[in-house]
């Protein structure tokens, strides 16, 4: 193993220890050992959170809410349970502030639909940065298309960056709602989101933060924050997928009105009228994802028990070290250079197309993404049809990156 | 590397990949399809001349994708000339089965022989679309659709 070096920067991480938590990373591909670089898109799961899911079905699995028997009230704690879980991990004031979805698509659309439709009107304007997933840009078109709001979007400079003198200028009084990625899934660039929120804020529009990228690699607050709503997946935080997040703020989430109508998110029903539950189930129509999220927890007490800020400074030596070695592959260039990076390297060659290269280092046993990322705009700013992209989880290891530094020989063998 | 691989990208594609013939726009083209793949952000737009007497007298192509949609493109529009659109149909089917490969399908007649090292992808689903994006965009053009996607 090459990670000598990232004990000797953080001796608290056992990168060894970590790897052997993901039976995944045992397995081959195409004969190869598998080198997984592809966390920015859906992360591996430990032992931790498949032995919980199990056990949910194994043991105590029932309906939540409804079963007036043991293993129903057994159930439900652990639901709730993680609810608390996801509280403490993000500093969310409430427990009932956290709103279980499907995944951070639906809590962005569930905003859309209930806070957009109710609290926004023709003219108001919604402010999105030039490098948001297409889940953070489509919802807001759409609310535009229904109800006449004004989407713009803050550029992004040549390295990646968000131009805060470009939104300090767009911000004003019709500004209602300002939504941004925390960390971009496609340039790794952290966002400067405290002093977004804090400008937000004083100009009176309200802040949501996708922090699918960042929930995963950097502490998040939503008391030093201050946004009014974050979102997230399950999936990207090592947890199930099919269990999502969406954190707002008390008062907000009150005078919204509920997204789906149906069974859980009723205080009482009759063929004239129905009245709402209390938060957070007025948002939590239907049966949820109960083993998912009581998955998502144990993803979580797994990545405290680790210890995130000792996976941070893991990552960030790996995005370093990744950084170099990539440099010096001839004819490549690394698209997104921001100071503040985390945990994300994309990067084109200029003698062989994303979708060709990814192919050729499968067959060396090593996963990324190549593509637009589901951030065409994004693309097109950077003047590229599609990029490779190698994201780092707590499991990777320099040898992940030799592995592709290595595997990318050969598209030069064949390309170059 | 894998014999897979090499068998993926011979050198007729790797060539027809960096040098794609008929690479240029068309002004008087009679026909014209955009195609698009939106799982990876390919595009690419197939421009057709049908002369009076019904038959393809021009096609090129432009378009930014991988090496494979490249060389496919840029080897349909080098046999459609001088076909007739029900030929072009024709075409597409023999290699859409080969593709895909399936049995079914029509075989490659033998002037069309040389698309046959397209036939690696086979072992690579994921790439069987890079190969046919090209011709389904074709088969629009001809039947005067402006865009096509596929997923």
């Amino acid at each position: 193993m090459t990670s000598t070096e990232s004990v000797a920067v953080n001796p608290a991480f056992d990168v060894a220890a970590v790897r052997r938590d993901f039976p995944i990373l045992s397995t081959t591909m195409h004969g190869k050992p598998l080198v997984f670089l592809d966390s920015a898109a859906s992360a591996q799961k430990p032992r931790q959170v498949i032995d919980a899911v199990r056990d949910v079905y194994e043991r105590e699995y029932a309906n939540v809410h409804r079963g007036l028997y043991a293993i129903s009230e057994a159930v439900t704690a652990r639901y709730e349970g993680t609810r608390e879980t996801i509280r403490a991990y993000i500093n969310a004031a409430h427990a009932h502030e956290i709103v279980f979805t499907r995944n951070a698509t639906e809590s962005i659309n569930l905003v859309a639909y209930t806070f957009g439709r109710h609290f926004l009107s023709e003219g108001d304007e919604v402010l999105i940065s030039g490098l948001e997933h297409h889940s953070n840009i489509v919802p807001w078109q759409m609310l535009r298309d229904e109800k006449g709001i004004v989407l713009k979007v803050v550029p992004v400079s040549d390295d990646g960056e968000l131009m805060v003198s470009a939104f300090d200028e767009m911000l004003g009084e019709r500004t209602k709602l300002v939504a941004m990625a925390h960390m971009s899934n496609v340039l790794g660039t952290v966002l400067p989101v405290a002093e977004i929120t804090r400008k937000a804020h004083a100009a009176g529009a309200k802040v949501l933060l996708d922090g699918c990228q960042a929930v995963t690699h950097i502490p998040v607050d939503m008391q030093a924050l201050g946004c009014d709503f974050y979102v997230f997946s399950g999936h990207k935080l090592y947890g199930p997928s099919g269990i999502g997040v969406l954190y707002g703020r008390e008062e907000l989430l009150d005078a919204m009105p509920p997204f789906m109508g149906g069974g859980d998110m009723i205080s009482s029903v009759t063929f004239e009228k129905s009245t709402w539950a209390r938060l957070p189930h007025k948002f939590e129509a239907g049966t949820p994802a109960i083993a998912q999220a009581i998955g998502l927890g144990a993803a979580i007490d797994y990545v405290n028990s680790v210890g995130l800020s000792a996976i941070g400074v893991h990552e960030a030596d790996l995005l370093n070290y990744a950084t170099q070695q990539l440099a010096s592959v001839e004819g490549l260039r690394i698209i997104g250079t921001a100071p503040d990076k985390a945990s994300v390297v994309s990067f084109v060659l200029n003698y062989a197309h994303p979708h060709d290269i990814a192919t050729i280092i499968d067959r060396a046993g090593v996963a990324v993404r190549a593509g637009h990322h589901c951030a065409k705009p994004l693309m097109d700013r950077m003047d590229v049809p599609a990029t490779v992209r190698a994201s780092i989880g707590m499991y990777n290891m320099r040898a992940d990156i030799d592995a592709l530094v290595g595997a990318l020989g050969e598209v030069q063998e064949l390309f170059g | 590397m894998s014999d897979e691989l090499r068998e993926l990208y011979q050198e007729v594609i790797l060539d027809h990949g960096k040098h794609p013939r008929n690479f240029h726009a068309c002004d008087d083209a009679t026909n014209e399809a955009r195609g698009n793949n939106p799982l990876c952000g390919d595009q690419l737009v197939i421009y057709l001349t049908l002369g009076a007497d019904g038959k393809i007298v021009d096609a090129s192509f432009l378009g930014k994708g991988c090496a494979i949609s490249m060389a496919s493109a840029s080897m349909m529009t080098e046999l459609l000339k001088g076909r007739t659109p029900a030929q072009a149909q024709a075409m597409f089917d023999a290699f859409h089965g080969m593709c895909t490969g399936d049995e079914n399908a029509p075989e490659l007649q033998e002037d069309l022989e040389k698309l046959r090292v397209l036939s690696g992808v086979r072992d690579f689903p994921t790439r069987v679309k890079c190969a046919t994006l090209p011709w389904h965009t074709m088969v629009a053009a001809l039947e005067g659709e402006a865009e096509i996607s596929t997923e």
